[in-house]
């Protein structure tokens, strides 16, 4: 390495002293001095891993081994965690995550619907929707404020004591309709937001190109205003997933009831494990997927900042 | 040394004492000397806490309100506490849910009677004392309904008939087991009850006095569509559910055994129960 | 002689109780630029909101083609399919690339096939030099170029009149030149403007025109020439001393 500075000269320093690393002909490789520090550094992290690790599985050790020699971990083994009894009832417990399931979709979808409906409606401005932008205001503060256990129990069994000629009484239809109620409400509040961010600069432009109030909407805010509430509509989506269990009061046997009709007859609480292991397969991929949304849609907000 | 002398006599004594009750402990299944209030290790000493369900129903409980002694449990309550020898001040009510007391754990009561029908996969969790009663369930309904007039079992399934009971009750495994039908599963007997109203289910499957009651006073234009013929076989009757290995159910199982013998018992199913008969069997 | 293209006669406008715009007159014939100065606050984005009936005036009239776009009864969509708007913030759809941007409105307002708009969007951008940034996505330009994107997609409709509200406000002094250069051009092509701006270049550059607006009047007015270098009222010549030191003239 040559210990020509060449960017000037530095009184008092010795060659040995300074070593910019350049050559004569311009190409760079790192000085000694950095080539030092790159040293000091590699140490220094090795030793933060080293420590972290030991430290790691200290912990964890220590934690298993206080949990397996602990007087009660036999008895809470068998209790929660009998495999072969979890296997045997695994079945019936998937046949009814398939209610789960398919209530999700139908509400899902219907969610999405009807909250992007009420959204829109809050949102307008138009004074011939004064009276319905009211009642959109009333529903959703209501529907936000009761339990929607209570919603269900209402819709469920309080609409058919009314004996209405024509209405269904079928209680998954009900359950489902109570879930939608409830469901659109949140999210209409989540893509009202949403559109409330998008700058109001963007409306005027869209305006100023002619575009009108509806396509405004339609080409313009609505474009971006989902794609900045997707990451919590998807968390309401995995609520909602788990949420369809509580139309089982109404006597729909889904995953949750399913486990607890096994675990009425043994008294052993493996199934309600294997419950949860099922439900953890569905939202965990879906929840990995929304934090990855969630992470590129920052990447790219950030980068426009930009400009 | 004067206080030494002083404490000796309170060692021996606490000696003696942690003798004679780890002497207990040690001997779930022995008998008892005495089936007394003193000697009986209650939840609360000198109380005897019984438990039943919320809402307690007719004919078991008259007006929910065990504590008038009206009702077929009520009474068996107050006559096995007698036998025990509680008088009726002694005794203190609690309210369990059915599938809360079921479940393996300390007790707030120290038996508890809401219809248990003794099962031997319950018995490995919870103690019972001898039956009190055996009934068979039997299948309410209303008039009209897709199930009105069906006279045999199959005849059930024919109908394409929704058939409801409450979770972890012998009456669902009757549907699913016996009957071979999927049944809606509800919380409690109180949301099947509401489900039936509405007409939701087209049955529900409970025991026998408790479908007479909820078919004549519950449901509007309410049937009782048949009993199912050996869905007492499979259970051993309603016992009392007492915690499991409990030190007193030895005394409890005697006290019915005693109230069985002399006749008491079958006094109070003849005071409360006399419409048990009469309802056509389904087979 | 025909109608100038837009005309605002005593034009009056209020936010509340605070005044921003009084008196405003003034006449812009077809192929000409008149360019708006002043200070901050006093008045011109407003001035050029009221034009593009963003903003509702309170008094007075503004006639476009003689015809009087702040009648009540007015359709402002129709209003404003022929006036084009660019803005001091760009104002791109971000979740668009450049070409969308250009055009949407030819094919959803005017319902232009689009193909043929994808045509036409692509010679306008070719004819400011922005061609191979059709398919990018607006937050990949430059600050100028996206401002150009900008011009360039209010000019795909073909309005008659072309108002710019402080369009090199936002940009890198390095960036306002080719800006300026792309409005040059399109004085060139007998654009019909109207520009609120801080920059002097424009109003040296561009302008048939010069207004001086103070606190909401338009206080002077003449060719550019004579408003820039020899003004006759004090305000005039205070506001274009400080811009002056500011190093901006």
């Amino acid at each position: 390495m040559k210990k020509n500075s060449g960017r000037g000269s530095f009184d008092g320093a010795t060659p040995s002293e300074f070593n910019s690393g350049y050559d004569f002909g311009g190409q760079w490789s790192p000085s000694e001095l950095e080539l030092a520090r790159r040293q000091a550094r590699k140490k220094k992290n090795q030793r933060s891993a080293l420590i972290a690790t030991l430290s790691s599985f200290l912990v964890l050790g220590t934690l298993v081994i206080v949990i397996v020699t602990s007087p009660g971990w036999e008895t809470l083994r068998n209790t929660f965690f009998k495999w072969a009894y979890g296997v045997e009832v695994l079945p019936k417990i998937i046949l009814g995550f398939g209610t789960n399931a398919m209530l999700t979709v139908i509400a899902g979808t219907s969610v999405a619907l009807l909250g992007l409906a009420i959204a829109l409606l809050r949102t307008s401005r138009s004074p011939a929707l004064t009276p319905f932008r009211f009642l959109a205001t009333a529903y959703v503060d209501i529907f936000r404020g009761i339990p929607m256990l209570l919603v269900i129990l209402l819709v469920g069994f309080g609409i058919p004591a009314l004996q209405i000629k024509g209405l269904t009484n079928n209680v998954l239809v009900l359950g489902t309709l109570a879930v939608i109620i409830t469901y659109s409400a949140y999210v209409a509040e989540v893509i009202r937001s949403g559109i409330l961010t998008v700058h109001p600069s963007q409306r005027a432009a869209a305006r100023s190109l002619g575009l009108s109030h509806f396509q405004t909407l339609r080409h313009v805010v609505l474009p971006q205003a989902l794609k900045r509430v997707t990451p919590p509509l998807l968390n309401d989506l995995v609520a909602l997933i788990k949420d369809t269990g509580l139309v089982s009061i109404l006597g729909v046997t889904d995953a949750v009831r399913a486990a607890q009709i096994q675990t009425a007859k043994t008294f052993n609480y493996t199934p309600y494990v294997m419950a949860a292991i099922v439900f953890l397969l569905v939202t965990i991929p879906l929840t990995r997927w929304t934090d990855r949304m969630l992470r590129n849609s920052l990447e790219k907000q950030n980068a426009q900042g930009q400009a | 040394m004067k206080k030494l002398l002083k404490v000796i006599p309170l060692l021996v004594a606490a000696l003696v004492l942690s003798a004679c009750s780890s002497s207990e402990d040690n001997s779930a299944s022995s008998e008892s000397t005495t089936c007394s209030p003193e000697s009986l290790a209650t939840v609360e000493a000198g109380t005897l806490t019984i438990a039943t369900g919320e809402p307690a129903y007719y004919p078991w409980v008259i007006d929910d309100k065990p504590e008038s002694g009206e009702g077929f449990e009520a009474a068996v309550a107050y006559a096995v506490a007698q036998e025990l020898g509680y008088d009726n001040a002694a005794v203190k009510w609690v309210r369990t849910s059915f599938d809360a007391a079921i479940a393996p754990g300390p007790k707030t009561f120290d038996f508890n009677l809401q219809q248990y029908s003794i099962t031997d996969e319950r018995k490995q969790v919870v103690d019972f004392s001898s039956p009190y009663y055996k009934s068979n369930q039997a299948i309410v309904s209303f008039k009209g309904s897709k199930i009105d007039g069906v006279t045999t079992l199959q005849g059930l399934a024919d109908a394409g008939a929704k058939l409801g009971a409450a979770v972890s009750t012998t009456s669902l495994d009757v549907i699913e087991t016996q009957l071979g039908l999927k049944a809606s599963v509800f919380n409690d007997n109180a949301a099947a009850v509401t489900a039936l109203k509405n007409k939701q289910i087209d049955g529900l499957v409970v025991d026998l006095p408790t479908a007479f009651y909820l078919s004549a006073v519950e449901v509007p234009n309410g049937i009782i569509v048949g009993q199912i013929d050996g869905s007492d076989s499979g259970d051993q009757g309603f016992g009392l559910l007492l915690s499991k290995d409990n030190p007193i159910t030895s005394c409890v199982t005697k006290a019915v055994d005693a109230i069985r013998d002399n006749g008491t018992l079958q006094a109070i199913i003849d005071q409360w129960l006399t419409a048990s008969a009469g309802a056509p069997v389904l087979s | 002689m025909t109608a100038p293209v837009l005309r605002l006669d005593k034009v009056r406008k209020t936010f509340g109780s605070e005044v921003v715009l009084e008196d405003i007159t003034f006449t812009v014939p077809v192929h000409t630029a008149t360019v708006f100065i002043g200070a901050s606050g006093s008045g011109k984005s407003t001035l050029l909101r009221c034009i593009n009936l963003l903003d509702q005036i309170d008094d007075g009239q503004i006639l476009l083609d003689g015809e009087d776009i702040s009648a009540a009864d007015i359709n402002p969509d129709e209003v404003r399919k022929k006036l084009g708007m660019v803005f001091q913030s760009f104002n791109l759809f971000p979740h668009m690339t450049v070409l969308e941007n250009v055009i949407l409105a030819p094919t959803k307002v005017q319902g232009v096939a689009k193909d043929v708009a994808v045509d036409e969007a692509l010679e306008l951008l070719k004819r400011f030099g922005l061609k191979d940034k059709a398919d990018q996505y607006p937050d990949r330009l430059s600050g100028g170029q996206q401002q150009r994107v900008a011009i360039i997609r209010s000019l795909a409709r073909h309005p008659r009149l072309l108002l710019l509200d402080e369009i090199t406000s936002a940009l890198d002094p390095v960036l306002v030149n080719e800006v300026l250069s792309t409005v040059r051009d399109l004085k060139r092509e007998g654009m019909t403007m109207v520009l609120a701006t801080h920059e002097m270049g424009f109003a040296k550059q561009v302008a048939d025109e010069v207004c001086y607006l103070h606190n909401g009047r338009i206080l002077e007015w003449g060719a550019p020439s004579a408003m820039l270098e020899s003004p006759s009222r004090p305000e005039t010549k205070e506001f274009l001393r400080r811009v002056h030191d500011a190093g901006r003239l």
